[in-house]
């Protein structure tokens, strides 16, 4: 899907700017854009290095499996049709609170665990199950509530208070979250057709 | 709230006796990993999306989906990027930093962008992903779930926005 899309927006690009004529600056965007790309992944480094150590500690102290544990209730309540204790609830909570602590990269493992688990429990194989749905829809409505990539940007680009967005952030996420939740408990009353 | 987590974390690293330094560089030296593999990717985004920047590429998309959005008072230059945000997370990211050089993070447009970003997730990879690791066609209401999901955090992030940081 990227490779079409990639390929698409330069290939687009570079059309409209032989009708623009602006291919020169085409080509010193693409040094600069470059160049940028590399600034901004040193840049990023320090943040994310400090903020997966600290992640680190929480992991191997067993912060993370507290916490995994603590959400159970909230598991019990989204999806109703995992029997309590299943290995599926914990390869789910292990994936939301990697999520809500801004480590999307460490969360898609346990994610497919996850699917591979609710699969184990799904009746109809060919068809997503109600857990499955509300797993996804959850997940894609972003569960983040720290979002330190973001933050390391704007304090790059220039942000006199990169962090002012963490609160409102967190309200937008809860938002969404709960939207998707709604959402995914009325699809679910609904008959499977 | 970062510096209360942190307290937290350090503070039951040490109660547990787990050598906390020793453990995060551990978990540091993981970020170099992460960085080496987003680097390549960011550099091809960037250039991409800064041609269709430059050409006047995007200025034209702005402009034919302008009209769709003329009752609300969404700043049409976003218009891309939402759409965006569903499709691909790296390349909305090229966008969003693009926009942070543009405008400036701290600008209205900076600030919704930045909110945005941290509620809003991409669809059809995630669901792609997710699905075919166990072989499912069938999705049922997933994909309209995800969409709602994702507008629900788009509007919310624009009137939060404006409502605490005004315009």
């Amino acid at each position: 899907m990227l490779n079409y899309l990639w390929g698409f927006m330069i290939l687009i690009g570079i059309v409209v700017a032989a009708f623009t004529g602006t291919m020169g600056e085409v080509t010193n965007t693409a040094i600069n854009s470059s160049r940028e790309g590399v600034e901004v992944c040193i840049k990023l480094l320090g943040a994310l290095a400090f903020w997966m150590g600290i992640m680190g500690i929480a992991e191997k102290s067993g912060l993370i499996n507290v916490l995994t544990e603590k959400i159970r209730p909230v598991l019990r309540f989204l999806f109703p049709d995992i029997p309590d204790g299943h290995k599926a609830q914990k390869y789910i909570a292990t994936n939301l609170i990697a999520n809500i602590l801004g480590l999307g990269w460490g969360a898609t493992p346990p994610g497919l665990l996850a699917m591979k688990e609710l699969q184990k429990l799904n009746l109809k194989k060919d068809e997503a199950s109600n857990a499955m749905c509300m797993f996804l829809i959850v997940n894609i409505s972003s569960v983040q509530l720290i979002s330190i990539n973001i933050i390391a940007y704007r304090s790059q680009y220039g942000s006199i208070n990169p962090s002012e967005i963490i609160g409102p952030s967190i309200l937008a996420t809860l938002i969404s979250t709960l939207t998707a939740v709604v959402y995914g408990k009325i699809m679910e009353r609904r008959k499977r057709v | 709230m970062v510096p209360v987590i942190v307290m937290g974390v350090l503070t039951y690293g040490l109660l547990k006796k787990v050598n906390i330094f020793d453990v995060f560089v551990e978990g540091a030296r993981k970020s170099v990993n992460t960085i080496l593999t987003i680097m390549p990717t960011l550099i091809g985004l960037m250039i991409a999306v800064g041609i269709i920047r430059v050409s006047g590429t995007l200025g034209y998309i702005e402009r034919i989906l302008k009209p769709l959005f003329a009752f609300t008072s969404f700043p049409s230059e976003l218009i891309p990027l939402t759409i965006l945000r569903s499709i691909s997370s790296s390349a909305s990211l090229g966008l969003v930093l693009d926009l942070f050089k543009q405008y400036g993070p701290d600008s209205f447009i900076g600030r919704f962008v930045s909110i945005m970003m941290g509620c809003t997730e991409t669809i059809f990879y995630t669901m792609s992903v997710y699905f075919m690791s166990i072989g499912i066609k069938k999705t049922r209401y997933t994909l309209s779930g995800a969409i709602i999901a994702n507008l629900a955090g788009v509007v919310a992030s624009f009137y939060i926005t404006l409502w605490i940081f005004g315009k």
